[in-house]
């Protein structure tokens, strides 16, 4: 496969596509207008971190690209296709079979095994058993795992929880990552090594990832940096040398 | 998909084991009772039916008022009189045997023994009608139940519980005030129907009765035995007419009074067991619903609090039917687990109930059927609700939730 960089991205069909998305929660007086009406162009492939204080509007954005939000007003294009016509069934199944979600607090099903978890998507997509198992087994590795496969989540560690909901969140080969302060609850250590890991999905696999953070370092290994104020993107620039990952090692814990 | 929504809810079920087997007593409780007295309410009706059946198929019983059970008038009807008795004797073929059956329950004393016994005032035909022998002594001579002496032959039971291993025969016994000699003792004939003794009773000359105990000279019920090879139906009609007639019943008025054959009263007892099972299991029932209630109630706390684990799976892509069929799924087990439990409870229940009843046990399986659908049904319905709660949550809201 080749690596599609940021650099020729303009040239192809974005995957995500937003345009004058408004994002008002509430009425009248108490109304909270999040998002202000922004256009953003995503294409496959990116790494893009988006960026801003608290109440930027990046978290909104983040839920409606990650179709759990709808827009007040504008459109939301995902490869095309209209999302703003979508019922909730559809957006399930925009979810289930093009989306992969890691959040800052794992979200990973408590008393159930790093594989369990893992299984899950494929569950729902109605992937067979023996079938799903392999697969399941196969990210558990692909994020150095391969040895904690029957751990609970409350006997694994942080970094290690997330390796799982990455593991998850690649296991229905999605279109498109969807990171949300991913590093949020790490340490320094554990936070790159997450972010190693990301950026190896991207660079070999040529996953398209949309990550939010705040931490100018986790950024850093972003092609593509998107800085929201105020329901507005700001600023919207290349990152000419992102970070680049370390050559894969197996099973670092 | 659908056997992966099973292994879910099993896997949910055992992870919370013991709030699961809470939600469900009710659903056990319930189910179990019902079950437990199908089973006895039919182990009776079987008791009732083979009892009536020793009886023997000539015989007659009769009765003043209307009837038996719940509706019967027998209270306010006239009694019989002794000469009842011998006119049906004498005057209706077929009859080979005709008794008065005075019944009252009294203290039985023999030394420092004592013993409650049902007194029984009668002739001879008695043990001609019953079919019951003097196992030990003799029977009344005529001449005793001429005279209405005081002399008494004792069941089984009573011999064995104030002689123990002693011969009665020739010693005196005390019914409260009356002194009276035991001239013999009874076969053994074990419990009836609702584990009643029968052997728990004590013979006396009717005319000792009447003066000595009732103080009046009322018959209140008469046993008739009909000759082998006589139409029962016949010698049935027969008494009627002869009653109807010696109580001045006008032609327009009803019976005061009742002649049952053995098929008669088997219906009528085992009537009257259908009724109160019927009652008790309608109890039953509503406990089954307040069971339902109860998984309901369960099932929103636990939707509540699995409020982030919904909000995962809806992020990660599964659709609200799917969330749906999960918790209605885990609803119904639930309540399928509680009705296979309440069965299996109830027919141990059954069985023992059956065991000190002195019953046969006699499982219903049709009921046992419906109580297992009517619990997946429970499932189904108060598992909904909560179900379509979950299935509907919005994913953010859930994923926030704590």
């Amino acid at each position: 496969m080749t690596a599609p960089g940021a650099t020729d991205a303009a040239d192809r069909q974005p995957v995500i596509s937003l345009r004058g998305v408004t994002r008002v929660y509430g009425e009248g007086e108490a109304a909270v207008h999040a998002l202000r009406g922004i256009d953003l162009d995503i294409a496959p492939g990116e790494f893009v971190a988006i960026m801003g204080p608290s109440g930027s509007g990046k978290s909104t954005a983040m839920n409606i690209i990650g179709a759990l939000d709808t827009p007040t007003a504008g459109t939301y294009h995902f490869s095309g296709a209209d999302v703003g016509g979508f019922d909730r069934h559809q957006r399930s199944i925009l979810r289930r079979d093009y989306l992969g979600f890691v959040f800052q607090g794992f979200n990973l099903l408590a008393r159930t095994s790093a594989l369990d978890n893992v299984e899950l998507p494929l569950i729902y997509k109605g992937v067979s058993r023996a079938e799903r198992r392999a697969l399941a087994k196969a990210m558990l590795e692909r994020v150095g795992l391969g040895r904690r496969l029957d751990k609970e989540p409350s006997k694994l560690s942080g970094g290690e929880q997330q390796r799982v909901a990455i593991a998850r969140a690649i296991a229905s080969e999605p279109a498109v990552l969807l990171a949300d302060e991913p590093t949020g609850n790490l340490d320094t250590a554990r936070s790159q090594e997450i972010m190693e890991l990301i950026a190896r999905l991207n660079r070999e696999e040529g996953l398209t990832v949309i990550m939010v953070t705040h931490e100018p370092d986790m950024a850093e290994y972003a092609g593509r940096i998107v800085h929201f104020k105020d329901g507005l993107i700001e600023r919207d620039g290349m990152n000419g040398n992102p970070r680049a990952p370390a050559p894969e090692t197996a099973d670092v814990h | 998909m659908f056997t992966e929504t099973v292994r879910q809810a099993f896997q949910a079920i055992i992870r919370n084991a013991m709030r699961s087997f809470l939600t469900i007593l009710g659903v056990i409780i319930g189910v179990a009772a019902v079950i437990t007295m199908v089973t006895i309410g039919q182990g009776s009706t079987d008791q009732i039916e083979s009892d009536v059946s020793k009886l023997g198929t000539n015989l007659l019983i009769v009765r003043p008022g209307a009837g038996m059970g719940p509706r019967s008038s027998g209270r306010s009807a006239p009694r019989f009189t002794l000469k009842d008795v011998e006119a049906i004797k004498e005057q209706i073929p077929g009859v080979i045997a005709a008794t008065p059956a005075n019944t009252s329950s009294m203290t039985v004393i023999y030394g420092n023994e004592n013993h409650q016994a049902t007194i029984t005032g009668v002739d001879n035909d008695f043990l001609i009608a019953r079919d019951w022998n003097v196992a030990l002594g003799r029977e009344f001579y005529e001449s005793e139940l001429r005279a209405g002496t005081a002399t008494c032959i004792l069941g089984e039971t009573v011999r064995k519980d104030l002689f123990g291993a002693g011969d009665p025969v020739g010693e005196t016994i005390r019914m409260e005030q009356i002194s009276c000699r035991v001239i013999g003792v009874l076969e053994a004939k074990g419990a009836s129907s609702f584990g009643q003794d029968q052997d728990d009773t004590v013979l006396i000359p009717i005319r000792t009765f009447l003066r000595r105990i009732a103080g009046n000279q009322d018959i209140s019920s008469m046993y008739v035995a009909v000759e082998p090879g006589y139409s029962t139906e016949k010698v049935q009609s027969a008494i009627e007419l002869l009653l109807r007639e010696r109580r001045r019943i006008s032609s327009g008025e009803e019976d005061n009074f009742s002649v049952m054959d053995t098929k008669e009263i088997t219906s009528m007892l085992t009537g009257i067991t259908a009724v109160m099972t019927g009652l008790l299991s309608a109890v039953a029932a509503v406990s089954l619903l307040v069971g339902g209630i109860g998984i309901m109630n369960i099932m929103l706390v636990s939707v509540t609090e699995r409020t982030r684990e919904i909000g995962i799976r809806l992020a990660i892509g599964a659709t609200e039917t799917q969330v749906l069929m999960q918790f209605l799924v885990e609803a119904v087990v639930l309540s399928l687990l509680g009705g296979l439990i309440g069965i299996l409870l109830g027919l141990g229940f059954g069985y023992i109930g059956s065991i000190y009843m002195k019953i046969p046990f006699a499982p219903d399986w049709t009921t046992t059927f419906l109580a297992f659908a009517f619990s997946a049904f429970i499932g189904i319905v108060f598992g909904y609700f909560p179900a379509r709660r979950a299935a509907r949550l919005d994913p953010i809201e859930a994923l926030r939730h704590e």
